[in-house]
């Protein structure tokens, strides 16, 4: 045999690279179809929106509605309440941004203040998701209170929240979430 | 120990059978003339007791599979239709969810055996490993089975496991949502649960052929932690070991039967005999009583991410056993200090367990279960990570025997054992 060996390279190294990447190629491509058909189907995804009416809601109450597979919070806050989560500090909550879905700049594009918290400050809606391991925390009435901030209590692993649904204190990193929603009417709420 | 094969064909079929697939060859060598250590006690009988385990729940689930219905609209419906309708449905399904509980029992007296014994280290690290695979999956079967009742422990322990996910930065979330398959735990999430829940046990009896390849290739360690060095050492596998493994099964059977039969709810949660309810948390979730130690450390850390880790971190730690260890004596008996850290390592475990099992801001003696559960987490790192290590170099061991024939008949190990 009188082949000629050469350093850059022969034909049948280039058949051996380009087969192993056209390989390569073909089975992250096969792969993707099997990953990908884990995510919520297209019927999961076309976004549902919920309205509730909101008359029956006593000053002091809260309802939990579902809402995309979830509870949802509607709050009817007592003044006391408000004034208790205007008074806080925000720069020393553990999570001082918004997380409100309705914020025009996105959900993190404001302090956590009351007024980021809720549109309107009688009414506070949330989704009722703990952000630690998602269980429901439950509410905080002054006749059965709930954690030591006046707002919830989650009871799996003792995140507490606040007034305006934010955390103060347990392992929770973030502020119950504000969905987007608008006031249909002054009692009529359109939630996603 | 794992010799020249020993196998004699005695017939012409055999032969003709040896020559094409030696399958009568494999048997013989492994479970008929295997050479195993003469004193192995009964906790070396846990192996043969996990494989019964492992039998029992792919024989009841298989059965189990054919009455129930993996639809979050159906799926309670039809496991209390198994308890109260399908011949013999009740002692079948209490079978199989005693069954995972008995399943665990035996694989950690398993898991503390091997490391009081010493049974990790060279040249066995691999088993050890595997072990820890098998282990893990094991947990990902309880789990995905515990959430196909769909009651409310079964929901909701479902929901607090995956969010877990969400604890990584970045791509946590979607990862979470990938799992479920929508943006909550719901029918997708249970469906493809069942699937898994169907296809790892197989996957395990697979992990466990290797499991017991690697060990027949040392062989048996040893309750003395000493190599065998000569045939006087060991006895054949069977009949010796067949009939001490199956005696201690039997024993073990009627410990499981007794639950079976006159506690079956025992290692239950009254809260999964209400079905999932998706706005409702029930007001203490507490997962099966194995994950309980993990679950202990994940509360005892008031941080998301670091608490993920934390309990992550307490099962990965055991695949770098054999290595922490830096003592070259195997068994404790022969290790006085280790001994002690032993068993206070067992004693962390139940601790954290306890806990685990208490909600998270229980007080008992004026102690805040939460801090018992900080110290016993840290102890169970430092056991690892600290006294392993620093043990095995300042430790003076006890004077090994020289064989295992001498230990066991004494100065009549001269004679021939039989």
């Amino acid at each position: 045999m009188a082949a000629t060996i050469s350093d850059a390279g022969t034909r049948r190294d280039f058949l051996y690279v380009a087969s192993g990447a056209v390989g390569a190629v073909g089975v992250a491509t096969a792969a993707w179809p099997f990953i990908d058909q884990m995510n919520p189907t297209t019927a999961a995804l076309a976004l549902a929106s919920t309205e509730v009416d909101l008359t029956t809601v006593q000053p002091g109450q809260q309802v939990i509605v579902k809402w995309r597979g979830h509870p949802l919070f509607v709050r009817r806050r007592t003044p006391v309440e408000i004034e208790a989560a205007k008074a806080v500090d925000v720069n020393l909550l553990p999570d001082p941004l918004a997380n409100n879905g309705n914020l025009p700049g996105g959900a993190d594009s404001g302090p956590a203040t009351d007024a980021n918290r809720a549109t309107k400050p009688e009414w506070l809606i949330l989704i009722g998701v703990c952000t630690h391991l998602g269980c429901t925390p439950t509410v905080s009435t002054p006749q059965i209170p709930e954690g030591d901030y006046g707002g919830w209590l989650c009871h799996c692993h003792g995140s507490m929240y606040d007034t305006a649904g934010r955390i103060r204190k347990g392992p929770a990193p973030r502020n119950l979430e504000v969905p987007p929603y608008t006031f249909l009417s002054d009692t009529r709420i359109k939630v996603g | 120990m794992s010799g020249p094969s020993t196998y004699k064909p005695n017939s012409s079929l055999e032969r003709w059978i040896d020559a094409r697939l030696p399958l009568p060859r494999l048997l013989h060598d492994t479970v008929h003339t295997f050479p195993t250590p003469k004193n192995l006690n009964i906790w070396y009988t846990f192996g043969g007791i996990l494989a019964f385990c492992l039998g029992v729940q792919i024989v009841t689930g298989i059965v189990l599979a054919m009455h129930y219905v993996a639809n979050a609209n159906l799926a309670f419906d039809s496991v209390e239709a198994i308890m109260r309708d399908v011949n013999y449905g009740w002692l079948i399904r209490y079978m199989h969810a005693n069954g995972a509980s008995m399943f665990f029992l035996a694989v950690y007296i398993h898991m503390f055996r091997g490391l009081y014994y010493g049974s990790y280290k060279a040249p066995r690290e691999l088993i050890w490993i595997i072990g820890v695979l098998i282990y893990l999956l094991m947990m990902a079967t309880a789990f995905f089975g515990y959430v196909l009742p769909w009651g409310q422990m079964s929901f909701w322990g479902a929901t607090v496991i995956t969010n877990l996910f969400s604890a990584i930065p970045v791509v946590g979330s979607h990862i979470a949502t990938w799992l479920w398959g929508d943006f909550a735990v719901g029918d997708a999430t249970l469906n493809r649960f069942f699937s898994l829940h169907y296809l790892l046990p197989f996957i395990i009896a697979g992990v466990v052929v290797l499991h017991i390849w690697a060990l027949h290739v040392p062989g048996n360690n040893n309750p003395l932690g000493i190599d065998v060095k000569s045939p006087q050492d060991t006895v054949p596998f069977h009949p010796y070991y067949t009939v001490k493994d199956a005696f201690y099964l039997l024993l073990f059977v009627i410990f499981f039967a007794a639950f079976v039969f006159y506690a079956p709810d025992f290692f239950g949660n009254p809260d999964n005999y209400q079905p999932a309810n998706p706005l409702v948390t029930p007001p203490d979730i507490v997962p099966e009583w194995y994950l309980l130690p993990f679950y202990a450390m994940l509360r005892s850390i008031p941080n998301k991410l670091l608490g993920v880790i934390v309990m992550g971190g307490a099962i990965v730690t055991l695949v770098f056993l054999p290595w922490l260890d830096t003592s070259r004596v195997r068994s404790c008996r022969f290790r006085p200090l280790m001994k002690q850290f032993f068993w206070g390592f067992v004693v962390a475990c139940v601790l954290l367990g306890y806990c685990g099992s208490q909600s998270v801001d229980a007080v008992k003696f004026g102690i805040p279960m939460v801090w018992v559960a900080r110290v016993a987490s840290l102890y169970y790192y430092a056991f690892f990570w600290l006294i392993l290590p620093i043990v095995g170099l300042i430790e003076t061991p006890k004077k090994l025997p020289a064989s295992i024939a001498q230990s066991v008949l004494g100065d009549n190990a001269a004679q021939p054992a039989e």
